[in-house]
Order: structure tokens, then sequence, then C-alpha cells
């Protein structure tokens, strides 16, 4: 039995635990805590330690959908996460630029953590405060070759979508590489 | 469409960066401080900008830039109250009082000194409105944004770039393990020493600042100097668990990887 992993990061609420939910197979494992600090409750729970996803693909291979916490306090944990990772998906609120800065900085840890290839959700995209996607490339200082995507973390074929997108990168990096 | 937000969270800098890239018409609107500005934009060039309630016409331009006096000035208020200022421009012009090139500095001068000044601004809301210019009968210019956004940044980047070197105050800190690198050979001030005493694998950062009541930027100033200058390094706090999934996965092999990634692609594309 051979088991891959795939990553999914981005700040704090931007929909990481909804993506992974929204494909995997099992309840998406995952250490949500009630939220204590004032400045964070925008919403109910957060994940303190990581969300865990499977998809089983066949008799030998499955993979894995591991999600950090996006509470900065738990950032040690992105490296153990990150480990061996085929490749992995920044997830950015469209809706709320006070995120933007963080998610460059999550993305350029990621980066040097390992080199794999990966791609930006866009999500909440279809909210009437969300940034364009072109905006959002610029302010995240995106390469035009790193795929942005616009999404929606509740919606099943939406994070198809995005997770098909980052396989065809990763199968391209192979082929060329 | 919504280009807003707060300027804590997008920089001035990083606004226009992005106005530059996505070559953007419209006005930004800047609540500051303690006053509003709004700066306009042709197609990623700065055309225009206006402070508050700061006369902006072109009166009052050439009044802050000393090419008219005070007295000038007002004589043209009182006895040309209604015209534009590309008729006034060009009164003055063909009066010989004045070159277009004289007046084009002066309010290049004006927007460039507006425009400075908002780099400061890092707290307040904004907003970019693509269908908003500057009144008609102003006269703008067109200035690249490049320049102006290395000159602005510097003004604002220490804190930022401190949270960029050392983005976690959870971490804790350690004395780095070289020969020549001996904290007792350093000249340190008082605020260092007291930093110093506390680094311990089991301290984070945070807990430091803390317990000498240090501010996040204070903090951050001692630490990127320990850290440039080699002395101390940042490491992971002692007594953090690891969760048992996260165990090491191997690395695929080219040929094997390929067909694998196929095979996730078929059962993804089923889901
Ligand atoms: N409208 C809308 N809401 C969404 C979408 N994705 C997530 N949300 C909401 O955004 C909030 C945050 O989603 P989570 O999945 O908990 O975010 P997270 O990234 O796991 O958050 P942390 O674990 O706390 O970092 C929840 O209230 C979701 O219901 C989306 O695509 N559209
Ligand atoms: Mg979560």
């Amino acid at each position: 039995m051979q088991t891959v992993k795939m990553v999914v990061t981005g700040p704090f609420a931007a929909g990481k635990t909804c993506f992974i939910n929204s494909v995997s197979e099992i309840d998406v494992v995952s250490t949500e805590r009630k939220i204590s600090s004032e400045a964070e409750r925008i919403k109910e729970t957060t994940t303190v330690a990581m969300d865990f996803g499977r998809i089983t693909v066949d008799d030998d291979l499955v993979l894995y959908i591991f999600g950090t916490p996006g509470q900065k306090r738990f950032d040690f944990m992105w490296e153990i996460l990150s480990e061996g990772m085929l490749g992995f998906i920044v997830v950015v609120d469209s809706t709320r630029p006070e995120t933007f800065r963080e998610a460059k900085g999550i993305l350029h840890t990621f980066r040097a953590y390992a080199p794999t290839p990966y791609v930006v959700a866009a999500n909440k995209q279809y909210l009437p405060d969300a940034w364009t996607v072109d905006d959002l490339r610029i302010a995240l200082k995106l390469d035009r070759n790193i795929k942005m995507l616009p999404c929606v973390a509740t919606d099943k074929e939406s994070v198809k979508g995005v997770l098909l997108e980052l396989l065809y990168s990763i199968l391209e990096e192979m082929k060329a590489g | 469409m919504a280009l807003k937000g707060n300027l804590r969270d997008f920089s001035v800098a990083q606004l226009f960066n992005l106005i530059n890239l996505a070559r953007k018409t419209g006005t930004l609107t800047l609540e500051g401080p303690d006053q509003a500005a709004w700066v306009s934009f042709r197609e990623g060039k700065l055309i225009y900008a206006q402070l508050g309630s700061e006369d902006g016409t072109l009166t009052g331009v050439l009044a802050k830039a000393g090419k008219l006096t005070p007295r000038q000035a007002k004589l043209i208020k009182t006895h040309a109250p209604d015209k534009s200022d590309q008729e006034l421009g060009l009164m003055l012009i063909n009066a010989g009082y004045l070159s277009q090139k004289e007046i084009l500095a002066s309010i290049r001068q004006y927007v460039l000194d507006i425009v400075f000044q908002l780099f400061t601004w890092t707290d307040g809301y904004f907003r970019f409105d693509g269908d908003v210019l500057p009144p008609d009968d102003r006269i703008t210019i067109r200035i690249d944004l490049e320049n102006i956004i290395i000159e602005g940044s510097r003004r604002v980047q220490e804190l930022e770039q401190l949270r960029e070197e050392i983005p976690n105050l959870d971490m804790a800190l350690d004395f780095v393990d070289r020969p020549g690198a001996n904290i007792r050979d350093v000249n340190l001030n008082v605020e260092e020493w007291k930093v110093v005493s506390y680094i311990n694998p089991k301290n984070t950062i945070r807990q430091i600042a803390k317990a000498n009541k240090m501010s996040e930027l204070q903090i951050r100033r001692i630490v990127y100097g320990l850290l440039q200058a080699g002395l101390v390094e940042i490491v992971r706090p002692e007594g953090m668990p690891l969760p048992p999934q996260a165990q090491r996965i191997q690395p695929l092999d080219r040929q094997e990887g390929a067909s694998l990634v196929n095979r996730l692609i078929q059962r993804i594309r089923s889901l």
C-alpha cells in the first residue's frame, strides 16, 4: 500500500477545512477548538493541529490531504506536514485583504520547505466583496506560471477542479524535470 | 470588483503596485489619521492628488511652490474666481510670468509631496473607484509609479521587514554553537542584555518580550540584530508534540510518479 499526500494551507479562516471536507471520503479528522481569542473570533472554531482527509484511489494507493492550522502560533507544524508532499494548495479568502500578506508569507515558507508544485485557490470568489483573481494575483506577487484558480471551498466540483489543476502541474513538472 | 480594505493589511506601496501593474484608471480614496486623501491614476500612471481640504487649485499649488506670493494668489482668487486651472495656466504663460515647464514642475512637486506623505499612513480605510477622475478643469500630470513606490517604501519598511525576517514570535531562541560566536565578546546595550538573559529553547520570543515589557517592534529589532550577528538562531520551542500522522513519506521516482499521478487524476475526476 502506497500513500501520497498533499497539503492545503492558507491563512486563518480561509476555508481550508471546508476545502478538504468537500472531497474527503472520511469525515475530516480535524482538531477543531472553540476560539478563545477575541481578535480571531470571526467564526466559532478553528483548526489547531491539522485537518486530515483521505481519498482512496485503489487497492494500493491512498491520497491523504492534510490541512494546516491557520493561526500563526501553530506554524511550527508546517514543516512537519509538508515533508514528502506531492504538492500544495494555498487557500486565500478573496474577501479579506487583511490576510493577503500572511498568505504571501505562508506561500514563501512552504516554497522553502519543499520545491514542489503548488496552486493558489482564490476562495469565496462569488461573495460580493471578493477581489478579482487578477487583482489577487498581483497582491500576492504570484509568478505568471503559477495557477490562480477561482474557488468555492464548499462546492465539491470546484474543489475537484483545483485538485486536478494541481495534479496537472505536478505531472507537467515530472515530465519536464 | 471590490478593491477596498484597510491599509493595515494592504499598504499604500502595495496598492500603488497593483494599480501600476493592472494599469488601472480611477481614484483611490484613503482615510488617514486625521484627514482623507484622493489620488487619481490613468492607465497606471499617477496624474493627480488631493489632500484633505488643502487648496489644490493651480493658484494654491503655485502659492505653495513659492511661484506666486500670497498676495498674488489672493488677487487671482478675487479677480478671476471662475477661471479654470487650464485657463489660468495659459494666462500666466501668455503673460510671460511663468513657463509651462515651471507650472508642470510645481504641480508635479505638489502631487509627490502628498503622495509620499501617504506612505506613512499604515492604518485606515481605502477604496478604489474606477469611474472617478479629478475635476475636468484641473491640470493633470503623468508620473510613473515605480520610482514613487521605491522612494515611498523606504519610509515604512522597517516593521514590515522585521515581520518577514521573524515571522513567528512563538518560536524560541538558542545560542549558536559556533567557534567565535561568543555572546560575551559582543558589546550589547542594556535592552539587548535583558533579552539575552532569557534566551533558552523553552522561552518563546513572545514570552521574552512579555517578561521585559517590550513592544513587538522593540523585541523584533533586538532579535533581528542578534540573528544578523550570528549569535542566536530560531528554534522550535521545546516540548511541542509531533502529530502521529505526519510520518515521513518516501519521495517518488519519476517514471512511477507519472503513472501514480495519472491514477490520482482519474480517481479525482470520478469523485
Ligand atoms: N461563502 C463561502 N463561505 C466559505 C467558503 N469556504 C469556506 N467558507 C466559510 O468560511 C469560514 C472558514 O472556513 P474553514 O474551512 O473553517 O476555514 P479554515 O481555513 O479551516 O480555518 P482555520 O482552521 O481556522 O484556519 C467558515 O465559516 C466557512 O463556512 C466559500 O467558498 N464560500
Ligand atoms: Mg480549519
